[in-house]
C-alpha cells in the first residue's frame, strides 16, 4: 500500500463515478436527451455571438417573409428576424430554467436535509411548511404575484418560480435522508467526531448524488415550462425575448390565422424539445445510477 | 417418501455470471418426517426451499427433478406450479409481517386468499386450527398491525396449511422472533405434523440447536452441496463430516464460558459459487484435507440413514 | 468506570410529540475496566436504547450516565475513550466508499498531524490485532468483504483510539456460527488489555460465554443482574427462568421453567425489610446478585 487510507477513500468515489460514466455513455436515452439539450443550449449561447450585434426585437427586413437563406426562420408581422429572436429566446429560457431550478434545488436541499436529519419538531415544522407550499396552486399564485408586481426581469421571474416549486423535491430529499440517517455508518461518523453539516455533506449526500442530480434536472424542466407558460399568457418579463414571449406575440398578432407558421412552430418545438429531452435524459440517468435497471 | 429430490441444480443469474447456488443435491423426506435443513448463509438452503415453491426471476432450473407423492413437480414452469402451490406444497416465509396485507382484516384476507385459489373457507376448520396454535379466534377480526410477531407467524402457519398440503416449507420462520415466542412457534409446527395437517416438512434454519428440537432428520449443507444428513440426535451427538463437527463445536451453549473453555470458529470462508473449485468444497478450511479431496466426495450412507459426503468420514 | 444511575428514556411519538413511550425506566448498573458485562433482553427490552444512550447517540431523559465520575458529554473527547460497534456490519460502511474510510475518518478527527506512513503502520497493527491480514482487507469495498471481516475492522477502528469502553450492540447476530465465535473471542481478549466491554445481545448463550456480569432487561427495566454464574446458575426471577428455559440447547430437551414460589422482596415479611438492596425495588439474593420484585404491583415504592 503506497497511498494513505484517506486518498484511498477519494479514489473510491472516483471508481464509483467512473463506473457511472461507463454506463452513462452507453445509455441511449441519456445521450440522446442530453445531446439535444446541449445542441439547443449551444445554439442559445453561441447563436447571438455568431449573428452579431443585432438586437432581437429590431426591425431588420420586410414583414411576414417566409423562411429563406437570408432569414432562416422568416420574419414577423413587423419585420423582426424570427431566428434572431429564437436564439436569444433560448438563452432566456435556459437562464430561467437554470435559475429557477437552481433556487428550488437549493431550498429543497436545505429543507430536505435539515428535516430528514434532524427529525422531531424541526422535521414536523418544516414538513408543515412544505405541505403548505405544496398545496398552494403554484401557477395561480404566480399569476397573481406577476400581475401585481409586474415582473421586469428574468431573474425575478426565476426567483418566484424557484420559491414555489421546491416542495416535492424537498419531500423526496427528506425521505431519502431519513432512511440514510438510520444507517449505522451515520452513527459511526458521529462516533468519529464529525459535525452534523459534515456528516450530511460527506456521508449522506454522496449516497444520493444521483438522486440530487435527477431532482435538479426535473426542477430545471419544470421551471422552463412554468416560465414559458407565464410568458405565453403575457405575464413574463417586459424586457428582452423568450420562447414563451415569442409564442405570446405570435398569438397576439394572429400568426396562426395569417399562416405565419414559422413564427410559432420553432419556439413551441424548442420548449417541447427541452422539457421532453430532459425527461428522457432523466429516465436514462435512472438506469445509469440504479444497477437494477441497467440492461446488460 | 413424500418428497424425493434428485440431483437438483439451480443457479442465479447475476452480472458476474451464473451463481451455482444448488449444485446437485439429492435427498428424500418420508411421510410424517420433519427435515431440518441447516447451514450458514450462502449454503443454498433458502434456494432449495424456494425451488420447491417458486423460482424467482433470477433463478434458473439447471437440472434434476423433484417428486412429490410420486408426481414430478414442474418447478421450472411457474404456471403449472400454480396447481401445486398451497394445495400440495406450501410456504411459511421468514417475514410473516410482510406476507399479510396491512389494510385487510385477517379473516377477510384469508377468505379472499382461498377464493383466489378456488376454495371455500371452512370457518370451523380455521377456528379449530387457531385454537391449536393458541391464537384467540378474535384475531380474525383484527388487522395484522395489531398482532405481535409471533402471533403473525402462527397466523401465517395456519393459513398456509389450511388445505393440508403434503409438504410445508418453513424458511427461517423463527429467526426474527424472541426466544420465548420461538418456542411457541416451534411447538405449533410440531403440532401440525402430529395432527396430520401437513404430511412432511422442510424446516430451514441457521440455528442447529433449534433444529435439533423440531426435526427428525437434519441435513447440513455447505456451498450448494449436501454435507451430511442424519437423524437429529445422531447429527448432534456423533457427526461425521469435519464441517459439521467444527460447526457444532463452535456453538456456545448456556454455561460454556470463554474463560474456562474457549471455543474456536472455522477459519476462512466458503468458495465463490460463481466458479467453484473442483473437489470437496470444504477443502480449503478443512484440517483433514489432503490431495484425495481434490476429487468430489460422493454422498455415501455410512450407517443406515446417515449420509456423509467426505473422503475422511 | 462507566456508571448508569436511574437512567430513563422517554420517546415522544405522534404529531408534535403528543404521546410518550418509556423505552428505559430507571436502569442502574456499572461497567468496570477489564470486564465484559452483557446486557441481555428480548426485543423491546430497551437494551439497544441503553447502548445508544451510553454512546451519546440518543439523549437521556432523566438519570445520569458518568464515565470515571464525570457526566457523559458526547463529543470528540468522549469518543476517544468510548466507542461502539453495531449489529449490521454492512450498514456500518458507507457503500459508496472503500471500507478503509472508517480508519480515515478517525485519522481526520483525532490524528490529523500523524504522518501518513506512521498512520498506515498503526492501521496495519490494529488490523493484525483483530486477527485480520492487512493485505486481504485494506483497499477493498465493503461488499468485497465478509460480515466477520467488517465487524473485526470496526473493532480495529476503535482500537486506534485510546479506548476504555466498547459498546458492542448485537455485533454477532448477523454473522454465521462458524465466524461469530472468533469475534466473541476477540471481545474476550480486549478485557485483558484493561478495556471494559458492554455486550448487548438477545442471545443468552453468547452472553454467558463472554460476560463476568450479566444484566437481564425486560420492558426497559432491570429484572435481574449480577455475576453471570449466579444470574444463570441460580436465576431467581420468573422472567430469567423462563428465558433460560426457552433457549434451545443441542443436547437437552426443552424444559418448562421452575416456578418461582416466593419473592425476595416479600420473603422477610414486610416490603422494605432487610433483604432489600439500595438499588430501587431490587432485593439482594447473593453477593452482587440483585433481583427485581416479582410482585411489583403490590410492592410499595422504596
Amino acid at each position: 500500500m503506497t497511498t494513505t487510507p484517506l486518498t484511498e477513500g477519494r479514489a473510491g468515489t472516483r471508481v464509483v463515478r467512473r463506473e457511472a460514466l461507463h454506463f452513462a455513455v452507453r445509455n441511449g436515452k441519456l445521450v440522446t436527451g442530453l445531446g439535444l439539450v446541449l445542441v439547443l443550449l449551444l445554439t442559445g449561447l453561441l447563436g447571438p455571438l455568431v449573428l452579431g450585434v443585432a438586437a432581437p426585437n429590431e426591425y431588420v427586413a420586410a414583414p411576414m417573409l417566409p423562411p429563406s437563406a437570408e432569414h432562416w426562420f422568416g420574419t414577423t408581422t413587423f419585420g423582426q428576424d424570427v431566428f434572431t429572436q429564437f436564439v436569444y429566446g433560448l438563452r432566456t429560457t435556459f437562464a430561467a430554467g437554470a435559475l429557477g431550478g437552481g433556487i428550488a434545488a437549493v431550498i429543497a436541499m436545505v429543507v430536505g436535509f435539515t428535516a430528514g436529519y434532524r427529525g422531531g419538531l424541526v422535521d414536523e415544522a418544516l414538513n408543515m411548511l412544505t405541505n403548505v407550499v405544496l398545496v398552494i396552486p403554484t401557477l395561480a399564485v404566480l399569476l397573481i404575484i406577476n400581475a401585481y408586481l409586474g415582473i421586469r426581469s428574468v431573474a425575478v421571474q426565476a426567483l418566484f418560480i424557484g420559491l414555489t416549486s421546491w416542495p416535492w423535491a424537498a419531500r423526496a430529499i427528506r425521505a431519502q435522508t431519513f432512511s440514510l440517517r438510520g444507517r449505522d455508518f451515520v452513527d459511526l461518523a458521529r462516533l468519529s467526531g464529525l459535525s452534523t453539516p459534515r456528516i450530511i455533506a460527506r456521508e449522506i449526500a454522496p449516497n444520493m448524488s444521483s438522486y440530487l442530480f435527477m431532482t435538479f434536472i426535473l426542477l430545471f424542466g419544470g421551471s422552463v415550462l412554468i416560465a414559458s407558460s407565464l410568458d405565453f399568457i403575457g405575464l413574463g418579463p417586459t424586457e428582452g425575448v423568450s420562447l414563451g414571449l415569442m409564442l405570446q406575440n405570435a398569438t397576439q398578432w394572429s400568426a396562426l390565422q395569417l399562416g405565419l407558421w414559422w413564427w410559432f412552430v420553432p419556439p413551441g418545438l424548442a420548449i417541447t424539445a427541452i422539457v421532453g429531452a430532459l425527461y428522457v435524459a432523466n429516465v436514462g440517468l435512472d438506469e445509469v445510477f440504479n444497477p437494477k435497471l441497467r440492461i446488460t | 417418501m413424500t418428497l424425493t429430490v434428485t440431483d437438483l441444480r439451480v443457479s442465479y443469474r447475476t452480472l458476474g455470471g451464473e451463481v451455482k447456488a444448488l449444485d446437485g443435491v439429492s435427498f428424500g423426506v418420508r411421510d410424517g418426517e420433519i427435515l431440518g435443513l441447516a447451514g450458514e448463509s450462502g449454503c443454498g438452503k433458502t434456494t432449495l426451499g424456494k425451488s420447491l415453491i417458486r423460482l424467482d426471476g433470477r433463478m434458473r432450473h439447471v437440472g434434476g427433478t423433484v417428486e412429490l407423492d410420486g408426481r414430478e413437480l414442474p418447478i421450472a414452469d411457474d404456471r403449472r406450479m400454480n396447481a401445486f402451490r398451497f394445495h400440495e406444497v406450501s410456504l411459511v416465509p421468514q417475514y410473516a409481517m410482510s406476507a399479510l396485507n396491512p389494510t385487510r382484516r385477517i379473516g377477510r384476507m384469508v377468505a379472499e386468499l382461498l377464493k383466489s385459489r378456488g376454495v371455500r373457507l371452512d370457518r370451523d376448520k380455521l377456528e379449530r386450527r387457531l385454537d391449536l396454535v393458541g391464537l384467540p379466534r378474535e384475531v380474525l377480526d383484527r388487522y395484522p398491525l395489531e398482532l405481535s410477531g409471533g402471533m403473525k407467524q402462527r397466523m401465517v402457519m395456519v393459513v398456509s396449511t389450511l388445505l393440508d398440503p403434503s409438504l410445508l416449507v418453513a424458511d427461517e420462520i423463527t429467526s426474527a422472533l424472541d426466544v420465548s415466542t420461538q418456542k411457541a412457534v416451534a411447538r405449533a409446527l410440531l403440532g401440525f405434523r402430529d395432527s396430520g395437517f401437513v404430511k412432511s416438512m422442510l424446516f430451514i434454519t441457521h440455528d442447529l440447536a433449534l433444529t435439533s428440537h423440531i426435526a427428525d432428520t437434519i441435513m447440513v449443507m455447505y456451498a450448494g452441496r449436501l454435507t451430511e444428513k442424519a437423524p437429529a440426535d445422531v447429527m448432534v451427538k456423533a457427526p461425521r463430516h469435519p464441517y459439521t463437527r467444527m460447526l457444532i463445536n463452535s456453538l456456545p451453549e448456556v454455561g460454556v464460558r470463554h474463560a474456562e473453555r474457549p471455543l474456536s470458529g472455522i477459519a476462512g470462508s466458503p468458495p465463490s459459487l460463481l466458479d467453484p473449485p473442483p473437489g470437496c468444497r470444504f477443502r480449503d478450511r478443512c484440517p483433514l484435507a489432503d490431495e484425495g479431496c481434490a476429487e468430489d466426495p460422493p454422498v455415501t450412507e455410512t450407517e443406515p440413514d446417515h449420509f456423509v459426503a467426505c473422503w475422511k468420514a | 468506570m462507566l456508571r448508569l444511575d436511574n437512567v430513563t428514556k422517554v420517546f415522544r411519538t405522534g404529531t408534535f410529540g403528543g404521546r410518550t413511550v418509556t423505552a428505559v425506566g430507571g436502569v442502574s448498573f456499572d461497567v468496570r475496566p477489564g470486564e465484559v458485562v452483557s446486557l441481555i433482553g428480548e426485543s423491546g427490552s430497551g437494551k439497544s436504547t441503553i447502548g445508544r444512550m451510553i454512546l451519546g447517540l440518543t439523549p437521556v431523559t432523566s438519570g445520569s450516565i458518568t464515565m470515571d465520575g464525570a457526566p457523559v458529554r458526547p463529543g470528540k473527547d468522549y469518543y476517544r475513550a468510548v466507542q461502539g460497534v453495531f449489529q449490521d456490519p454492512f450498514s456500518c460502511y458507507n457503500p459508496v466508499f472503500k471500507a478503509d474510510r472508517v480508519f480515515a475518518l478517525v485519522k481526520e478527527g483525532y490524528f490529523p498531524r500523524v504522518p501518513a506512513a506512521e498512520w498506515e503502520r498503526r492501521v496495519e497493527a490494529a488490523v493484525r490485532d483483530v486477527r485480520l491480514n492487512p493485505g486481504e482487507v485494506l483497499g477493498k469495498y465493503p461488499h468485497q468483504l465478509s460480515g466477520g471481516q467488517l465487524q473485526r475492522m470496526l473493532i480495529a477502528r476503535a482500537l486506534l483510539l485510546d479506548l476504555k469502553l466498547l459498546v458492542a450492540d448485537e455485533i454477532t447476530s448477523m454473522l454465521d456460527a462458524s465466524t461469530r465465535i472468533d469475534v466473541l473471542n476477540l471481545l474476550a481478549e480486549l478485557k485483558t488489555r484493561g478495556l471494559g466491554v458492554l455486550y448487548v445481545t438477545h442471545d443468552l448463550s453468547l452472553g454467558t460465554y463472554l460476560a463476568e456480569r450479566t444484566v437481564v432487561l425486560r420492558g426497559g427495566a432491570v429484572v435481574e443482574m449480577g455475576p453471570t454464574d449466579l444470574v444463570f446458575g441460580d436465576p431467581r426471577h420468573p422472567y430469567t427462568r423462563a428465558l433460560l428455559a426457552a433457549v434451545p440447547r443441542l443436547n437437552a430437551p426443552w424444559e418448562d421453567p421452575a416456578p418461582v414460589t416466593s419473592c425476595l422482596c416479600h420473603e422477610s415479611g414486610s416490603a422494605g425489610g432487610d433483604g432489600r438492596a439500595a438499588a430501587g425495588r431490587m432485593a439482594e439474593a447473593g453477593p452482587g446478585h440483585l433481583v427485581a420484585c416479582a410482585r411489583l404491583a403490590d410492592c410499595p415504592p422504596a
